[in-house]
């Protein structure tokens, strides 16, 4: 049963031009199409990759998700439910559900709580347990994330290390035993040596606590380790989704092609491939009609320009939105 | 030999007592080499490169058994003759964040001029001639010398920011996390346009690239050293200390880094975390973090040892890598230390 | 709120106050009026209204300080020792009063407008900006004539006008602080706008607030001086301000010494000892002196 079903999702943000130049030279407001058209679907259980480089929409579209952000178009169905036509208690039962890891653990815990604070807020903010079930379930989950309850729930976030803010961050996001988490990119701001930690905690706990996970991240070497699916995206619009083995090892869309081949490997020995790929990467301002990777695409065809291509499955369980297939 | 460095030490002096940022940090690096050095948040390595830079405050006390750059002592030099003579001209750096190092309210172009005219008697129209064969040489086109810093992207940037670096055709430059920060892609591109860069040189530039990422050091470095809590853990060849590492610090960090070529591999990450620098700890600063910690290790500070040539190592159970190598590849074995990242 | 966190709360200002050389003199000083206030009855050997008679039986009109008369005392004959004690009272819970109910409309008016920003936020500062292109004395004089001389009408005029500079000074906080991204996580893990706005951003503007809680009470203090000195305070309600306001009144400003000083030292010295103790808890307030 598909717990998360993605529908042409679109988040587009319009800037006004000044008055100016709307006089004088009859500027229409400029769409910036942050997320433009994503469909997906998610089964119970799974961790599913969503790699991009920086601009590319994915924490647009996560924020979307978690009912964060007002959609601008397409639907989101959660366990069958339309997330835009919910109800205000409806939306308090999806706040329980859904879920989201921060990635800045110096900036999104609030500098004057302890942790037993932090943790709590999401209890005491939907009104859920007494104060002693509140105690119980906050100190059982500083456990769960590897932070000794005793040592911990009187700290403030100044008072500790990267990680365990991190840690902290998991736990309040964890305390309501969601059953759908996104975790954007958790791990970028931590130092190398503990991400691992902070990684297997995630996977760990996603196969405890059964929950789902939208991993998203830049790092193509993390999200080959922690995710089964994977999903490509470009400037707000998915390019290639398939199981991780087989959008790494066999990416088919050109964008695909190109990043995996520009990831630096931990080994000097090996010698990589130069991603085949032109340009820098644009704004999604105003973009043009057909794939949004035609600037930059080396095997760009007349096609490309004016039809947007439609994500189609190529391989069993690997699909690919390309004029190429 | 372009820079040599035995046993140096910075540290400061602050109400609370003294910080050993740098404590004991011996390395060299040749001409036309490419050094990376790895290390985490706190290991010092912003401290190395601000005292090789001259850029710490009065207050940190420095002293090593040897500094010198082409055989000259560093250290003998006063600041006017360093400012004059080594910075720039031929030790430059690539700061971190250099995105944000350039100043918003000037043209680009005109930054690497002054540069320029502060240090040598070319001409104005000379020195612009120069910054724009610069900007050519990092791939950025010419005329973007004269737009702002904001016109620019990141990357965009940061390679102003190497260009800026070479204007004088210095012999090493220290490039301090060149490519965090920034995307895979355009990552990617400025590696492979420094690669480029020191193959079409006609004079030799050294690189000591710093940075955490032990996958952009692996890909860019002849050799590569492994910076901890203000020590040179291992310091080797850099398919040396990839194929035979001898460390237990290095041994740990192998296996914290995903690769999307080694899909299947167990991530192990290193439990604990870095000492506190303001401590007086006795021994080997990596032992409480260390799986195979015996007793010695607490006694004294390991000695460099050089267990292959050019091949050192800051730890006095080399004898039983062989044993080490295959425990770490286990994650049972790091996991015998209680404390918390 | 929780009793401990009531404590701790008074026990962390207390520290923040003591922190500093400013801070302790200050706070000494205000605790020194606060006590006389409280006490005055106890304190002054006379009523205010008191006309006293000297040792020869005659009305002891505007004799400089005696034994009998420590400052002295009016051109009515009046102590001006008690007075002083009794006009402390009033200074003192006036100032306090108008301060603290002119933050609370500062405070909610800076944060509901930063916090929700658009219509709201436009509405309310626009009205801001009003008050504080409202001449300060005038205003209140206009305020007080409208209203009435008694004690709380002298307090409400004072508050419809100090709260403006806090209203402007904490909605540019709370925006600041609104961006931040743990805000975003309260949202995300559940928190109504109101829990948002009062659990998790006040708490990061305390020093401000607390800040200009010290603030609006000099200013309330120097307003009412101002005030009752040009005839416009309570009748029946001595102040500091009030005395000087018969001082003048009698024609004698500039032969009774004993009579000008005392009131006159006190408000210097009340409203410097509110920016003394302002200046500890901007200290405290400075992030960079924040421990981390």
């Amino acid at each position: 049963m598909a717990i998360l079903e993605v529908n042409d999702l679109k988040q587009y943000f319009y800037i006004n031009p000044g008055l100016l130049a709307k006089l004088l030279g009859g500027k229409q407001p400029s769409v910036i199409k942050a997320v433009d058209g994503m469909t997906f679907s998610l089964e119970a259980g799974e961790i599913i990759g969503l790699a991009g480089e920086s601009g590319c929409g994915k924490s647009t579209a996560c924020l979307a998700i978690a009912k964060l952000r007002e959609l601008t178009g397409g639907i989101v169905h959660y366990k069958g439910k339309d997330i835009a036509q919910m109800t205000k208690s409806e939306v308090k039962d999806y706040r329980r559900q859904v879920q989201i890891i921060f990635q800045d653990p110096y900036e999104s815990l609030n500098p004057r709580f302890t942790a037993f604070d932090i943790v709590a807020e999401p209890l005491r903010a939907l009104n859920i347990g007494d104060r002693l079930e509140v105690s119980e379930r906050v100190l059982k989950t500083l456990e769960l994330v590897g932070l000794k309850p005793v040592e911990y729930k009187d700290r403030y976030p100044h008072q500790m290390s990267g990680g365990e803010r991190q840690r902290v961050g998991i736990a309040s996001a964890l305390v309501l035993e969601p059953e759908l988490v996104i975790a954007d990119e958790p791990l970028s701001m931590l130092d190398v040596s503990i991400r691992a930690g902070i990684l297997d905690l995630i996977r760990d706990l996603s196969d405890r606590m059964n929950f789902t996970c939208i991993y998203v991240s830049h790092d193509l070497s993390i999200l080959s380790n922690i995710s089964e699916r994977l999903m490509i995206m470009y400037l707000g619009q998915l390019m290639e989704m398939g199981s991780t083995r087989d959008v790494i090892t066999d990416p088919l869309h050109p964008y695909a092609q190109a990043l995996i081949s520009a990831v630096p490997i931990p080994d000097p020995a090996y010698k990589r491939p130069i991603p085949n790929i032109k340009g820098e990467i644009s704004q999604p301002i105003d973009p043009p009609p057909g794939c949004r990777f035609q600037t930059r695409c080396l095997k760009m065809m007349d096609i490309c320009c004016s039809d947007d291509p439609l994500m189609k499955e190529v391989k069993p369980g690997h699909f690919v939105a390309c004029h190429l297939y | 030999m372009l820079l040599r460095i035995k046993n140096l030490r910075t540290h400061y002096r602050i109400s609370d007592g003294i910080v050993k940022a740098v404590d004991g940090v011996s390395l060299y690096i040749k001409e036309d080499e490419v050094f990376g050095l790895a290390g985490e948040s706190g290991c010092g390595k912003s401290t190395l490169i601000r005292t090789i830079m001259r850029l710490i405050p009065q207050t940190a006390i420095v002293s090593a058994d040897e500094m010198s750059f082409r055989g000259q002592d560093l250290l003998s030099f006063s600041d006017k003759e360093y400012r004059d003579q080594i910075l720039w001209g031929e030790i430059s750096l690539v700061p971190q964040s250099a995105m944000n190092s350039l100043n918003p309210v000037y043209r680009v172009g005109n930054q690497i001029v002054e540069a320029l005219q502060a240090h040598t008697d070319i001409t104005k129209s000379e020195a612009m001639d120069r910054t724009e064969r610069l900007f050519k040489g990092v791939g950025l086109q010419p005329q973007l010398t004269r737009n702002y810093p904001h016109e620019f992207s990141g990357g965009m940037r940061q390679r102003a920011m190497i260009a800026m670096s070479l204007a004088l055709d210095p012999s090493l430059i220290i490039m301090d996390e060149p490519t965090t920060g920034l995307d895979v892609l355009v990552q990617e591109r400025i590696l492979r346009e420094l690669k480029e860069i020191r193959k079409k040189k006609k004079t030799p530039t050294s690189i000591f690239l710093i940075t955490h990422d032990i996958s952009v050091i692996a890909e860019m470095s002849d050799r590569i050293g492994i910076m901890y809590a203000g020590r040179i853990m291992e310091q080797a060849d850099a398919l040396e200390l990839f194929n035979e590492p001898y460390h237990p610090y290095t041994l740990g960090l192998k296996n914290a880094f995903p690769s999307i070529r080694a899909l299947d591999r167990e991530l192990i990450s290193i439990p604990g975390s870095p000492p506190n620098l303001l401590e007086d700890i006795p021994g080997c600063l990596f032992a409480f973090r260390c799986p195979f910690v015996i007793p010695e290790c607490r006694e004294a500070r390991p000695p460099d040892l050089e267990v292959k040539p050019d091949h050192f190592v800051a730890c006095i159970r080399t004898d039983h890598v062989e044993a080490f190598r295959k425990l770490a590849g286990d994650k049972k074995t790091w996991q015998s230390s209680k404390s918390t990242t | 709120m929780k009793l401990e966190t009531i404590k701790e709360f008074f026990l962390s200002q207390y520290r923040i106050i003591i922190s500093n050389r400013f801070g302790i003199f200050g706070g000494v000083i205000i605790l020194f009026f606060c006590l006389v206030g409280l006490f005055a009855p106890l304190i002054a050997p006379h009523q205010p209204w008191d006309m006293l008679r000297d040792a020869a039986g005659k009305l002891a009109i505007l004799q400089a300080p005696s034994l009998q008369f420590p400052m002295g005392t009016t051109a009515m004959g009046r102590d001006i020792f008690s007075q002083m004690v009794f006009a402390t009272r009033t200074t003192v819970i006036i100032g306090l009063v108008s301060g603290m109910i002119s933050i609370l409309i500062g405070a909610n008016m800076g944060l509901l407008s930063g916090y929700y920003g658009g219509k709201l936020d436009e509405i309310l500062m626009r009205f801001t900006d009003i008050i504080y292109g409202m001449p300060f004395l005038p205003f209140l004089i206009v305020l007080i004539a409208l209203f009435g001389r008694s004690l709380w009408f002298v307090i409400i005029a004072i508050c419809c006008i100090v709260w403006r500079t806090s209203a402007r000074v904490i909605r540019a906080q709370t925006l600041a602080i609104k961006q931040r991204q743990f805000i975003l996580a309260a949202r995300a893990r559940g928190c109504s706008n109101f829990r948002i706005i009062y659990g998790h951003i006040m708490p990061n503007i305390m020093p401000l607030l607390l800040l200009y809680t010290a603030f609006n009470i000099a200013w309330s203090v120097l307003a009412e001086a101002g005030a009752s000195f040009l005839g416009f305070g309570d009748p029946n309600n001595l102040s500091w301000g009030g005395m000087l306001y018969n001082l003048w009144i009698s024609g004698k400003i500039r032969t009774a010494w004993w009579w000008f000083a005392p009131p006159a030292i006190c408000i210097v010295l009340l409203v410097s000892a509110l920016v003394f103790v302002s200046r500890a808890y901007e200290e405290a307030a400075n992030p960079r002196l924040r421990q981390r």
